[in-house]
């Protein structure tokens, strides 16, 4: 199995190559500048291990949640290489990403969602794969739950950013927490692999992000009733 | 030279095929219209969800209705500005993706380039130079055109744009977003003579615009005499706004020595301003050319075509950056 995987969720920009196990990977801390460092780093990996888009098996793409701009671009990146090399595509989640580099078997994910929200999910280690514990949402920080079982690791930027709040109420509860952790294509290339094993394969113009947060405007009738309110 | 364009700066989505010997293949259009209405106007963030979910389709849609393949082309085009960012993005990501993965170049065109060429795209196009009316919801410029990317430009809007003046008239109306074809359509049924509105700067000696004022004229009738004279009223409004655009036009052309005038954009497609501008141009000894009527809105077309004017003396396949200029004058572009 090889595979192509991208991620441009936060502002790391990510890829790696998984040649049958082996990843190849880079990854900027690139704040806006995504569109410029995405393709110029996948040329770069393709150069690197001397081998052509149209010899790999697939390419992934952290398919969310994490910035709407910037889930797009690793989306509209991934639906252009895949239809020019008539290639499948896979989606994989942000979220699981953070619990793969955790180190642990039980990880409690909160990545930073902006206007005072996360996105957070948990996960359990169950063999290689990971079984969803809590579905990947979008809530407020007070509303973050550690499930039940003891051994629970907190990990992403949501600890940052709205630290305040989740730490006084999940630290007792959570053996360590790992803010650092961010969505990364290296450590999204061996689910993304997984995924494809599974035949969960896509048509490239089926790739599409996970935004979570989909209520994004006022309708004219909505805002006439908040007014009327 | 077979060259895909493809254009996601606002509210539709274009991808086209455009041959330089065959000309025109195929184009194909989705537009989100009807989506941003219930919004009373674009969503930036609902505009650039929806691209990304019809700009692979619409491709694949383009190359069927040609029969050609992807491994026909010799470069894709895309447009890089100015427009929404995020909107932009979508179009300029697939679109060097695609390149990269063919291994052709891509070029990021300026989207007013895009619609001030559109009237090329014709068995019998304008010669160079020319002045180009650019009139749209989102832009009002007179351009000196001397070749492919010898632009000057020569006078704009200093406030609201032309179209964005008919869409707003059209909502105090209560036409509904985006009302200017709408208002186009009462117009005709109403009397132009009944109520004057101001001709702004009509007389200010220069090739600038200004529709703020004529908006805000419009409220102050409609407060006046009730929406039941809206004919009457949207007709004194297109009457006013046309004859600012034709008389500025003109005067450029003759100002520039110039005897051919493009019209293009959205408000290009109004049928009171071609029918006034060609009479009052024939009279003047200048010839105008507009765009075929479905060029008028966003297009791919227009991108394919542009893209392949500028992809002919500068086929670089090495740049795989695709950072997007929401702002971007036109008078900065290079010349071909």
């Amino acid at each position: 199995m090889k595979l192509l995987v991208l991620d441009t969720s936060t502002e790391w920009c990510s890829a790696a190559l998984w040649l049958d196990g082996h990843v190849q990977a880079r990854r900027i801390l690139a704040e806006q500048r995504h569109s410029s460092l995405l393709l110029p780093m996948v040329d770069d990996l393709l150069r690197e291990s001397a081998i052509a888009l149209r010899q790999l098996d697939g390419i992934a793409y952290g398919a969310g949640p994490g910035s709407f701009t910037g889930l797009r671009i690793a989306c509209a990146v991934t639906q252009g290489l895949a239809l020019g090399a008539d290639l499948p595509v896979v989606g994989v989640s942000t979220l699981e990403s953070i619990a793969e580099q955790a180190g642990a078997e039980q990880v409690l994910t909160v990545l930073d969602a902006r206007m005072a929200e996360v996105y957070w999910a948990a996960y359990r280690r169950d063999g290689v794969d990971w079984h969803t514990v809590s579905e990947p949402q979008l809530a407020l920080p007070e509303s973050v739950a550690v499930p039940e079982g003891g051994d629970w690791v907190g990990a992403s930027n949501g600890f940052v950013a709205l630290g305040n709040v989740l730490r006084p109420r999940l630290a007792a509860r959570l053996a360590r927490i790992d803010d650092t952790l961010m969505p990364d294509a290296a450590a999204m290339a061996p689910l993304a692999a997984r995924a494809f094993e599974r035949g969960e394969r896509q048509d490239a113009a089926l790739a599409a992000p996970i935004y979570l947060r989909d209520k994004v405007a006022l309708t004219v009738d909505e805002r006439r009733a908040r007014c009327s309110a | 030279m077979l060259v895909l364009g493809v254009e996601s700066s606002c509210d539709e989505t274009g991808v086209a095929l455009y041959d330089s010997v065959r000309g025109l293949l195929a184009h194909a259009l989705y537009s989100q219209i009807a989506m941003h209405n219930d919004y009373g106007g674009v969503v930036p963030e609902l505009a650039s969800r929806d691209h990304i979910r019809r700009v692979l389709p619409l491709t694949r849609q383009v190359l069927a209705e040609s029969g050609c393949t992807l491994a026909e082309l010799d470069g894709i085009a895309y447009t890089q500005g100015p427009g929404l960012a995020g909107a932009l993005l979508v179009g300029a990501g697939m679109a060097r993706a695609l390149a990269f993965s063919l291994n052709i170049p891509a070029v990021g065109v300026h989207h007013l380039e895009g619609h001030m060429l559109s009237p090329l795209i014709s068995d019998t196009p304008p010669e160079f130079p020319f002045v180009a009316l650019l009139v749209s919801g989102g832009h009002t410029q007179l351009m000196r055109v001397s070749g492919v990317g010898r632009y000057t430009l020569l006078g704009e809007t200093l406030d609201d744009a032309a179209g964005e003046a008919f869409d707003k008239t059209a909502q105090l109306l209560g036409l509904g977003y985006p009302g200017g074809p709408a208002l186009s359509k009462l117009a005709a049924t109403g009397d132009a003579s009944r109520f004057t509105l101001p001709r702004p700067m009509l007389n200010s000696g220069d090739f600038d615009f200004s529709f703020s004022g004529l908006k805000t004229a419009v409220l102050t009738l409609v407060r006046k005499q009730g929406l039941d004279q809206a004919a009457d009223i949207a007709a004194a409004f297109q009457a006013a706004a046309v004859d600012v655009l034709v008389s500025k036009s003109l005067a450029a052309c003759v100002h520039s020595g110039v005897t051919r005038l493009v019209v293009a954009g959205g408000v290009g497609a109004n049928a009171h301003l071609r029918e006034q501008l060609t009479r009052e141009a024939a009279m003047r000894g200048i010839s105008v050319f507009y765009p075929r009527l479905e060029f008028c809105t966003d297009n791919g077309a227009m991108i394919a075509y542009a893209g392949a004017q500028r992809l002919a003396t500068h086929m670089k396949t090495s740049d795989l950056t695709f950072a997007v200029k929401p702002r971007w004058e036109l008078a900065t572009l290079d010349a071909v």
